[in-house]
């Protein structure tokens, strides 16, 4: 199990990965993620691996400030 | 980088330059509490701003992209926000995450320091500050309205400094002129009143006082009639700019006739 913005999730080997499975596709303008409590370049996203038990943060732009 | 202290008196219709960039307009404006899309671009068009705020928070699938879509057809910047960060810490990483989903390097800085009053924490604020700023951040704190706070944060970098008027989303306008006009005085970077517009004479006063621009959310997005009222604020925005720049009269306790006294007719 991983989780995603505070929710179980099955486990994805990937942050490309979740967020395809998800329906942001690997390209996902407007979304950053981080990994208990790191931010992982967008770059990156290919090689993030997901361990079990992490924490992934996905956001973006809501109205606000 | 040169900032100059006279940008803030610069003529009307000349553009705000912060950081690496010109903004057309001096008033920024915030996209919360517009109650739909719709009202949100028709206050954007109405305002004239170049430039607009974003918070960032969790986002599913589904609800991705409209808001930087719109955003981006307005050909509007966007400027995120780290509101609801109460830490350093938590600052840092919601500006390196703002940097990653929208492709920008700017900020609106906050670190607040309680949930009622919604008031800057300064000490935590200056060290989000300088920590942004040599991640090669463009920073915009929200700060209390003390001068020496917004000192601190120019000499840590910051592009601009944004004193509040009074808190956030009060509408109370600017309960304390004298320290916003000393930060104006004093300040090296463009300063932008920043929270507690209530109505378009406090946007006024903000620019009457010396400031480079204005950001307002509420006001606007809270009004009856949202739209109008940026259009109102917006105005009032140039207004006071062009008053600025063109010097007002000193106040004084007694009358100065305007019409002269020789010449009087004897209408014995």
């Amino acid at each position: 199990m991983i989780y995603v913005n505070g929710d179980e999730q099955q486990d994805a080997a990937t942050v490309a990965a979740l967020l395809e499975r998800l329906g942001f596709g690997e390209r996902a303008r407007g979304v950053a993620v981080a990994l208990d409590g790191e931010v992982v370049p967008r770059a990156e996203w290919h090689a993030a691996r997901l361990a079990p038990g992490t924490r992934v943060e996905v956001v973006g732009a809501i109205q606000g400030g | 980088m040169q900032y100059r202290g006279a940008e803030a008196i610069s003529p009307p219709g000349e553009g705000l330059t912060i950081g690496d960039r010109t903004l057309r307009s001096r008033l920024i404006l915030g996209s919360g509490g517009f109650t739909s899309l719709e009202l949100l671009a028709g206050a954007v068009e109405a305002s004239g701003t170049g430039l607009v705020t974003v918070a960032m928070r969790r986002v599913e699938a589904t609800a991705r992209g409209s808001l930087i879509a719109l955003l981006d057809g307005l050909g509007v910047g966007v400027l995120p926000n780290t509101a609801g960060c109460f830490t350093a810490r938590d600052a840092v990483r919601t500006a390196q995450l703002a940097r990653e989903a929208l492709e920008t390097n700017w900020i609106k800085l906050e670190v607040i320091g309680d949930e009622q009053t919604l008031l800057p924490d300064a000490v935590e604020l200056l060290v989000a500050a300088e920590q942004l700023v040599d991640d090669g951040f463009v920073v915009l704190p929200y700060t209390t309205d003390d001068p020496i706070l917004a000192r601190r944060l120019e000499d840590a970098g910051c592009a601009a400094v944004m004193p509040l008027g009074s808190p956030i989303g009060s509408g109370m306008g600017i309960c304390n002129p004298y320290n916003i006009a000393l930060i104006c005085e004093r300040a090296g970077v463009p300063v932008v009143l920043d929270a507690g517009v209530g109505t378009a004479s406090d946007a006024a006063l903000a620019m009457e006082l010396g400031c480079a621009a204005v950001l307002c959310a509420s006001a606007i997005s809270r009004a009856e009639e949202p739209v109008a009222m940026a259009r109102a604020i917006a105005a009032a925005v140039a207004a006071g700019h062009e008053a600025r720049a063109a010097g007002r009269i000193p106040r004084r306790r007694l009358a100065s006739a305007s019409s002269p006294r020789e010449g009087m007719p004897d209408l014995g």
